[in-house]
């Protein structure tokens, strides 16, 4: 290894603890004998964790019944979590990033009481995995459900283990090392200006397909809901009252204002009952799908640029609460109710790519149906910028970053296991779209009965019973996953609690929770871009980097409302469904993403010197490279029109040059002429989205043999620090940890450095 | 007993009481949990701002509780956080 490398004993000399405080770090050799000092408890510990988890994915893969109950998913995954934890985060530690707890962190080193802020680790997991997780690790494996529990399961979490929490460990650590630099920061740095343009304009058009698709979700859920739709629009008010409420009436009291907005949102699910019944409420809360994409459109606009306390900081506190109530109690829920999962291991849509919910053989499809919980980009740009500059050890990254990913992923499965416990039958109706089976019970049952599979026999009563239970006047067509979802969920959570009608609540508690996020990440997500694309403006027009200037962010917020909002539009009136043909984009463009940030890592770490284990990152790089790759070329050349945007684009079109009045799914011309726009700009963003991917791939690819050739590269870390603070790493401390943790306790508080509980 | 810092599990304070009874130990755990939970919701950053100014000796006043909050939200305002989908 080269002698820039910033090993454990690389900065002896500058990294002198002061004589006054208890060492800042566990000695190298005492943290090393304790990794390796196996009790006979902690061998039967470790064993039992490996023969409950070998025992769980037999009972999977191996041993299939008639049905597999979900608590072997549960098994499956945690034994696996903790096995890769231990092991293989424990191996990327130790061998490729080496953290030196000697050296300050930036939470310690530039800390300002504010933004860097030196914060509890356990605080900061939960903080971490609240910025990270979504919609998307729920809305992700119900469409993919379609494949079969097998390899959504599998690609979950094999997926997370290899590839999704070491992009975000490894992220989240050379971000830490770079003073909280973010991804984008890192990849100009890296990569050069071709590759840095190419990543920041990738990440840009990448942000407006997300979060138009996650919009298209809202829409699709709340469509023709009115139930829905009030209790989720009166999040708003809920949300600008505790706005109002921590800017003038008790700043601060944030718990109690989260308590305060759970109480009011609450009540909007159970008022959103009532409004259902009354005929004045049907009337006006029935909206169609067109005019709810408008609204979002509309609050898209004025969320991005109302000041942050109004709106989007509260909105932020209840979503936060909400997740994290919702997602325990979920996991309790499954782990006692238990249900029975009678879908089979592998569907014939794996093979046969003609599944009706998302088209596409398994592979490539299946890794880019399912990208967060097993790998998603987005979090790259959490695990930069954020939470490194909140991390108050270096050898907390592993277990925030990796373990953090490892809790999405969960959730997941969660997911996974709520969808897969619906009868398939019903799956299948609530899931293809519209355009099979015409919006109608009748339709849907001669549809999903039409798709021949075994054991599935879907009578009307099942559909218009099921809708009746929910509280919805119909469940056929409700496709994006999260109606699914949320009926999974309904009869998870009643299964707990029982109670007649407690279905259509938890029905309406699951689309509210799914919509709370989206919407956060909507408002968020059009701010980022909006002060990306200032930025970016702003070589151009030195004036737009001042971001303060009203009018540049007004111009910037209506310019990525615009992107989105078209999308969004284009997906809701969609004559092929919408979902099926534009989710494929988002998950290609969420691991083009992850491609972009693992290739960052790749350069970074060849240039510390540390080739021999180049395959930490390059490995999933090249997973994910091969799978976003092939499948954008699917979408672009296949000659399959249910797969490939251009064949679909060059079928309608031939059909219209041949005076054809109607085309496939399309009944009339006009809807011809939509589907022939629409996969234009399908095609057109598959094509700039792979391009941009290969561009950044290709730069650090470049830049890694550069330095292969050259035995390492420019240093681009921060010059260390001595740090003056101490914490253990992981969540539970080890016997060494505790006792130096107790000598730091001891010390008299003058001596106490600053520590802090955010 | 000491006043809990904002930075500090509630278990470190814990050491200082005689936590024998079971009705402690709950109170301990309820306290353990609203204190992550705070943590998590970010309603410890004022007091940790407040130490970190106590800690810099920095010759001029801290913020206020209403002048702190306010900042953090105009800060917010200039630089956006992602939330992930």
């Amino acid at each position: 290894m080269s002698e820039k490398h910033n090993g454990a004993h690389g900065h002896k000399g500058v990294l002198e603890t002061d004589p006054d405080l208890p060492p800042t770090a566990i000695d190298a050799a005492v943290a090393d004998a304790e990794d390796r000092r196996w009790t006979p408890a902690k061998i039967a510990l470790w064993v039992g964790i490996a023969l409950l988890g070998g025992i769980a994915w037999i009972m999977l893969a191996i041993v299939r019944g008639e049905t597999v109950n979900a608590i072997w998913f549960v098994f499956a995954a945690v034994s696996t979590y903790f096995i890769a934890y231990r092991f293989y985060s424990k191996f990327i530690e130790r061998k490729l990033l080496q953290p030196d707890d000697r050296r300050a962190t930036p939470a310690e080193y530039k800390a300002d009481g504010k933004d860097y802020v030196a914060t509890d680790r356990r605080v900061l997991y939960g903080h971490h995995f609240a910025a990270i997780a979504g919609a998307g690790p729920l809305v992700g494996p119900v469409l993919a459900a379609q494949m079969g529990y097998l390899p959504g399961t599998l690609w979950i979490i094999v997926g997370v283990i290899l590839a999704g929490a070491v992009q975000d460990y490894l992220v989240m650590f050379f971000s830490m090392r770079r003073g909280g630099r973010s991804l984008g920061q890192m990849a100009r740095e890296e990569l050069g200006v071709i590759g840095g343009t190419a990543a920041l304009l990738a990440t840009l058009t990448i942000m407006i397909i997300i979060v138009a698709i996650l919009a298209l979700v809202v829409v699709n859920a709340l469509g023709e809901s009115p139930w829905g739709v009030f209790s989720v629009s009166m999040t708003i008010p809920i949300a600008l009252f505790m706005g109002v409420y921590l800017r003038f009436l008790r700043p601060g009291k944030v718990t109690e204002v989260s308590l305060i907005g759970f109480a009011l949102l609450m009540l909007a699910i159970v008022a959103g009952g009532w409004i259902a019944e009354t005929e004045w409420g049907v009337a006006l809360f029935t909206l169609d799908r067109v005019t709810i994409a408008w609204g979002i459109i509309i609050y898209g606009f004025i969320a991005a640029v109302l000041p942050v306390w109004l709106l989007l900081a509260p909105r932020d506190y209840l979503s936060t609460f909400m997740k994290i109530g919702t997602i325990v109690l979920l996991a309790v829920a499954i782990i006692i109710t238990r249900p029975e999962i009678s879908v089979p291991a592998i569907s014939e849509f794996a093979a046969t790519g003609t599944g009706p919910v998302v088209p596409g053989p398994l592979f490539p499809f299946l890794f880019v149906t399912i990208a967060c919980g097993a790998l998603s980009g987005f979090h790259a740009l959490i695990s930069s910028g954020t939470t490194p500059k909140l991390i108050e050890k270096e050898r907390q990254a592993r277990f925030i970053g990796y373990g953090g990913m490892l809790m999405e992923s969960f959730v997941a499965i969660m997911a996974l296991v709520a969808a897969l416990s619906i009868d398939r039958g019903i799956y299948f109706a609530m899931n293809s779209s519209a355009a099979a089976t015409g919006g109608t019970v009748e339709g849907a049952v001669a549809f999903v009965n039409g798709l021949g599979l075994t054991g599935v026999n879907l009578t009307p009563d099942a559909l218009t019973s099921l809708a009746g239970n929910v509280g919805e006047e119909s469940i056929v067509s409700r496709t994006g996953g999260a109606p699914t979802l949320a009926v999974g969920i309904a009869q998870i959570m009643q299964g707990l609690f029982g109670g007649g009608g407690a279905m259509a609540f938890w029905y309406h508690f699951a689309i509210m929770f799914e919509a709370l996020f989206i919407l956060t990440a909507v408002d968020a997500g059009t701010r980022v871009a909006r002060f990306m694309l200032q930025d970016s403006i702003g070589n151009f027009i030195p004036r737009f980097r001042d971001t303060s200037w009203r009018v540049g962010a007004w111009v910037c917020t209506a310019i990525m409302v615009a992107g989105w909002g078209a999308i969004l539009i284009m997906g809701v009136t969609d004559p092929l469904g919408g979902i099926n043909t534009l989710f494929p984009l988002f998950g290609i463009a969420n691991q083009l993403l992850a491609a972009i940030a693992l290739a960052v890592c790749m350069a970074i770490c060849a240039k510390k010197g540390a080739f021999k284990y180049l395959w930490i990152p390059a490995l999933p790089l090249a997973f994910a490279a091969v799978v976003t790759i092939s499948a954008s070329f699917l979408k672009i050349f296949s000659p399959v029109p249910a797969i490939g945007y251009w064949a679909q684009h060059n079928a309608f079109k031939d059909a219209l040059a041949a005076g054809e009045e109607s085309f496939g799914n399309a009944p009339t011309v006009e809807a011809m002429e939509k589907v022939v726009t629409n996969t234009f700009i399908q095609g057109t963003l598959s094509i700039v989205f792979v391009t941009l991917a290969i561009i950044v791939i290709i730069t650090a690819i470049l830049a890694t043999i550069r330095a292969y050739r050259n035995g390492g590269g420019d240093e681009t870390e921060d010059a260390p620090v001595p740090s003056r603070i101490y914490a253990p790493a992981g969540l539970i401390p080890t016997p060494p940890e505790k006792e130096l943790e107790a000598q730091w306790n001891a010390l008299g508080p003058a001596k106490r450095p600053v520590r802090s509980g955010h | 007993m000491e006043r809990a810092r904002a930075g500090q599990a509630p278990g470190k304070v814990r050491s200082l009481m005689s936590t024998g009874t079971a009705l402690g130990r709950a109170r301990d755990a309820a306290r353990g949990v609203a204190w992550f939970f705070k943590g998590v919701m970010g309603e410890n950053a004022y007091a940790a701002y407040l130490e970190h100014h106590e800690a810099s000796h920095c010759s001029e006043p801290p913020m206020t509780e209403r002048q702190f909050w306010r900042d953090r939200t105009d800060r917010q305002d200039a630089n956006p956080e992602g939330r992930c989908c």
